[in-house]
């Protein structure tokens, strides 16, 4: 029998391994999948990672799934460092969606370069707002922010199928639940010629290094850290936690809010009933397999994002469910959180009581 | 009356799958093990539950499906929190993001299929009853469950032995340790009957609520069973009465579209989500009496010293 035996300290080389191996099981677990389908391995591997990148678009449709995922990604590993379970990550992106979104239609005529900052922002703030009702229920009356703020999710989605479906929708758009396309001012401009990348990406490389910056060197960062690793010291330090709830809401707020109203006036152009695949919630797999730091989730959101064009090329080339991305995801979820068990323990065959006391 | 019976009926049909899942939670978080992966075991029973009629055309053989399905996905997470020591939050979510992948995954083919519906099984005599017969006397075999395990759960825990120890796992793993109860293996055991409740909810949604199999189909009632414990501030017959509560919510909200209120259909179908919202604010809020009632070590990791 195998035994866990603590190690005296976390190890740091397995801390960065972890990702790796969970990734390389996670590779033979497909082989295994893909084999139990019917489907050659090798081309379903190659269509899921190789295929997506074999052009300057595919690249390009990299950045553009890889942004709401590092933004999202960055902003909720501060949370998860500090304790703080936001899971709503997808009610904020559609409620910033909704409130930027409101915006761009209310100044579809505006031919103005005010109006794409105001959008933006407009979207941060919807993000904030949906956030802060967890934050404010947990800190005032110690409710389960887990429950509330995934709840608040299939609210945020029921207003916005309220909204296409009645009064935002298209006048001229025979009767799709659809806005009409936001104009021109209010779209995110392309940054690369004949692909879809976006300004957002840029913001969302610029969310990475913001990010950075707020952990290592200013006083907010130290209390995130001290309070995740070391609770009771944190308290002893007078840190308030629910202040630190707060601030850990409003960030992953504001930037989900952000990458929602980033996907519908970029790659969308309008409202619709679904903006998102649900990268509010494979954002958390990319802040664990980031390590909850900011240049690791940069390189799993990007992991991830290929696990979304992957899974499209599969479709495509393959005929392959589009389920399959999914469980991919889950599937290399489970394999971190296992391997992720070298960092504290070490593995040991199981001895006997006498010696393991000596 | 005799409009009022139908509506009874359909919300015993909405609150039978919430009483499911709330509990098999109830026993794995009385263990201390929070799984947050309710929702993932639901679906997955689901389908399980659904292709297996499909397969075989016995109800029978669904149910149990159903049942083996939730037990299956909740192994993985007994192997990974109990075995791996793997953090409770990020295994359950990890758990429902995998249930939605999978279950969608497996029932590509099942979409669109459709199914009669678990047969109604009418007691002699005593569904002869006028209003009361048929309100309580003519359901389906899960509905008669949902009521037996709803009384089982409340014995296990209050009057039996293991119920005992089980508790004690969850209040003190420590003490229950050093007194030689095996903690992990009854976590485990409570973690694996948690799952396969959370698979009869979704044999239930599959087999006898809509009947038919649809991606993603539970709409969040995996976190309302969840939220349900909490309401119930881990008690077997405030569970009950909360499942009915939000049964009864539920239905409301069918029964105010058909009646034509003048509200979008939209905001109906909110009313679940924020009620459990409003009920976990008021329960949430006295401090003392979560801390009374909760498993002590509910979320807490355990490892022997030696």
């Amino acid at each position: 029998m195998l035994q866990l035996v603590k190690r005296p300290q976390p190890s740091k080389a397995m801390t960065y391994l972890s990702p790796l191996l969970a990734l390389a099981i996670t590779l033979c677990a497909g082989v295994v999948m893909f084999q139990a389908m019917g489907v050659s391995p090798g081309r379903a591997l190659h269509a899921f990672f190789a295929a997506p990148l074999a052009s300057k678009y595919g690249w390009a449709e990299l950045g553009v799934k890889a942004t709401p995922l590092v933004l999202i990604g960055v902003a909720l590993s501060i949370g998860f460092r500090a304790g703080v379970w936001n899971i709503g990550a997808e009610g904020q992106l559609t409620f910033g969606a909704i409130c930027g979104g409101g915006i761009a239609l209310w100044l579809h005529r505006a031919e103005t370069g005010w109006v794409l900052p105001l959008v933006l922002l407009c979207g941060a703030l919807g993000g904030m707002a949906w956030a802060a009702i967890p934050a404010f229920l947990r800190t005032k009356f110690n409710t389960n922010e887990i429950l509330t703020s995934l709840m608040l999710t299939y609210v945020a989605i029921l207003v916005l199928s309220l909204l296409v479906h009645g009064p935002w929708r298209d006048p001229g758009g025979y009767n799709f639940p659809e806005s009409r396309d936001f104009s021109e001012s209010a779209t995110l401009p392309i940054i690369l010629a004949g692909t879809r990348l976006h300004l957002g990406w840029l913001l969302a490389l610029a969310m990475v290094g913001a990010t950075w910056a707020l952990l290592a060197r200013t006083l907010v960062g130290f209390q995130v850290k001290v309070i995740g690793q070391a609770p009771a010291a944190g308290r002893h330090a007078g840190f308030s936690l629910n202040r630190m709830v707060w601030f850990c809401f409003m960030f992953a707020g504001g930037a989900a809010g952000l990458a929602g109203i980033i996907e519908v006036s970029g790659p969308i152009g309008q409202l619709q009933p679904s903006i998102s695949p649900g990268y509010g919630f494979t954002a958390i797999i990319v802040a664990f397999l980031g390590r909850l730091h900011p240049l690791g989730v940069l390189f799993a959101g990007l992991l991830l994002a290929l696990s979304y064009l992957g899974g499209e090329a599969a479709q495509i080339l393959l005929g392959l469910p589009l389920a399959v991305t999914g469980v991919f995801q889950g599937m290399l979820l489970f394999f971190l959180l296992a391997c992720d068990v070298l960092i504290h323990y070490r593995i040991r065959p199981r001895r006997r009581m006498s010696s393991a006391a000596a | 009356m005799e409009i009022l019976i139908p509506a009874i009926l359909t919300v015993i049909t909405a609150a039978t799958p919430l009483l499911y899942a709330a509990l098999g939670e109830l026993v794995a978080e009385k263990s201390g093990v929070l799984n947050l992966g309710v929702e993932g075991m639901i679906l997955l029973g689901a389908v399980c539950g659904f292709a297996a009629v499909y397969l075989t055309g016995s109800a029978a053989a669904g149910i149990f499906a159903g049942l083996a399905g939730g037990m299956a996905l909740s192994v993985v997470f007994g192997v990974l929190v109990l075995g791996f020591q793997a953090s409770q939050v990020a295994t359950g979510l990890a758990l429902t993001i995998f249930g939605i992948g999978l279950s969608a995954l497996l029932g590509q083919e099942l979409v669109g299929v459709a199914y009669q519906g678990l047969p109604k099984i009418s007691l002699p005599l005593l569904s002869k009853i006028p209003a009361l017969g048929p309100l309580l006397f003519r359901h389906d075999f899960l509905v008669y469950g949902s009521f037996a395990m709803a009384f089982a759960v409340y014995w296990f825990l209050a009057r039996s032995r293991a119920g005992l120890v089980l508790r004690a796992v969850g209040d003190s793993h420590d003490a229950a340790h050093a007194m030689g109860y095996p903690v992990v293996r009854i976590r485990f055991a409570a973690v694996l009957f948690g799952g396969g409740m959370a698979g009869l909810a979704g044999a239930y949604l599959s087999l006898a609520y809509s009947p038919l199999w649809i991606e993603n189909m539970s709409a969040g009632r995996g976190w309302i069973a969840l939220a349900l414990v909490v309401f119930a501030t881990w008690r077997p017959w405030r569970v009950f009465i909360g499942a009915y509560l939000f049964g009864g919510i539920t239905i409301l909200q069918l029964h105010a579209q058909v009646l034509g209120v003048g509200v979008p259909a939209q905001v109906m179908s909110m009313l679940p989500y924020l009620a459990t919202i409003a009920v976990l604010v008021l329960i949430s809020r006295d401090r003392n009496k979560i801390k009374l009632n909760a498993p002590a070590c509910i979320g807490k990791p355990f490892h022997p010293a030696a």
